[in-house]
């Protein structure tokens, strides 16, 4: 499993660069993961977020658009809006989980 | 060992100009969902997606219909008992209330897995982007216009419409 340097610390990722410890990770590295993939980080990115690492935390696999909207009440127009063209794997990979399994 | 070249995804931002033609042509609820989830699929890649609903997938964008898709084993060989796996006989298939039965199982069963009933599918997929059209000759055989359909299905158009729409698009006849 690769690991990298990131904010002078040692992270676990996959081949693709998704973290793979989901204790190495908090909100100033999820500010730099968006960074690296060019999203700009507003309160309402925050929470989206904050939902996915919480609801990982409870069910053990990465919440699917579908879910962040039923279960997190963030619509599916705003997922898009916030993490364009890709917001499941966007939203995965800032707030450092898994790619979502799920098809829909 | 610490890499310091920070390995990044590739969300292929650069867009593609990716484009999907989805024709809808099957009412029965089983059929209704291939497209939808491929669909869907496909706007979450960040693809362009058109739905064409035509003959019998007509019913998937009709207001009142959509929510009334029904299920059938009649004619189905790959339908399976729910105890044991076994291959279900089609004389069973046939029986009084077992079309309303396998309809409510099938749906009972994609609601297990989250995965939203037509309607709301077709919500998901309109908010993400996803356009919707009805097919003309449809509407015409059906004596049917816009106004039965979702207000989210951007217009009735003829085949020829659609093809030239999609232009360089991948197509899914389903």
């Amino acid at each position: 499993m690769p690991t990298q340097d990131m904010l002078g610390r040692e992270i676990h990722v996959d081949d693709e660069g998704f973290l793979t410890e989901y204790d190495e990770w908090d909100e100033k590295l999820g500010a730099e993961l968006a960074k690296n993939i060019g999203v700009e980080m507003t309160d309402e990115h925050w929470k989206v977020i904050a939902f996915l690492r919480k609801d990982y935390e409870s069910e053990g696999t990465t919440a699917t658009t579908r879910r962040v909207n039923s279960i997190g009440g963030f619509p599916v127009k705003l997922q898009f809006e916030l993490f364009p063209q890709k917001p499941a794997k966007k939203m995965a990979y800032i707030a450092g989980l898994p790619k979502p399994a799920g098809c829909v | 060992m610490a890499d310091n070249k920070p390995l990044v995804p590739n969300f292929g931002d650069e867009s593609t100009g990716r484009k999907m033609a989805i024709i809808c042509s099957k009412g029965n609820l089983d059929m209704a969902y291939p497209g939808l989830i491929l669909g869907n699929a496909a706007l979450g890649e960040g693809v362009e997606v058109h739905l064409f609903f035509t003959f019998w997938g007509f019913d998937m964008i009709h207001k009142k219909r959509q929510k009334k898709l029904k299920f059938s084993p009649v004619g189905n060989f790959a339908m399976h008992l729910p105890i044991g796996g076994i291959r279900m006989p089609q004389w069973l298939a046939w029986i009084p209330g077992m079309q309303p039965f396998a309809t409510w199982y099938l749906q009972h069963k994609i609601n297990k897995l989250e995965v939203p009933e037509v309607p709301g599918f077709l919500d998901q997929i309109s908010a993400s982007g996803g356009h919707l059209w009805g097919c003309k000759m449809s509407a015409d055989m059906g004596g049917l216009t816009m106004e039965d359909l979702r207000d989210d299905v951007e217009d009735i158009i003829t085949a020829a419409d659609f093809i030239e729409m999609t232009e360089g698009a991948q197509v899914l006849f389903i």
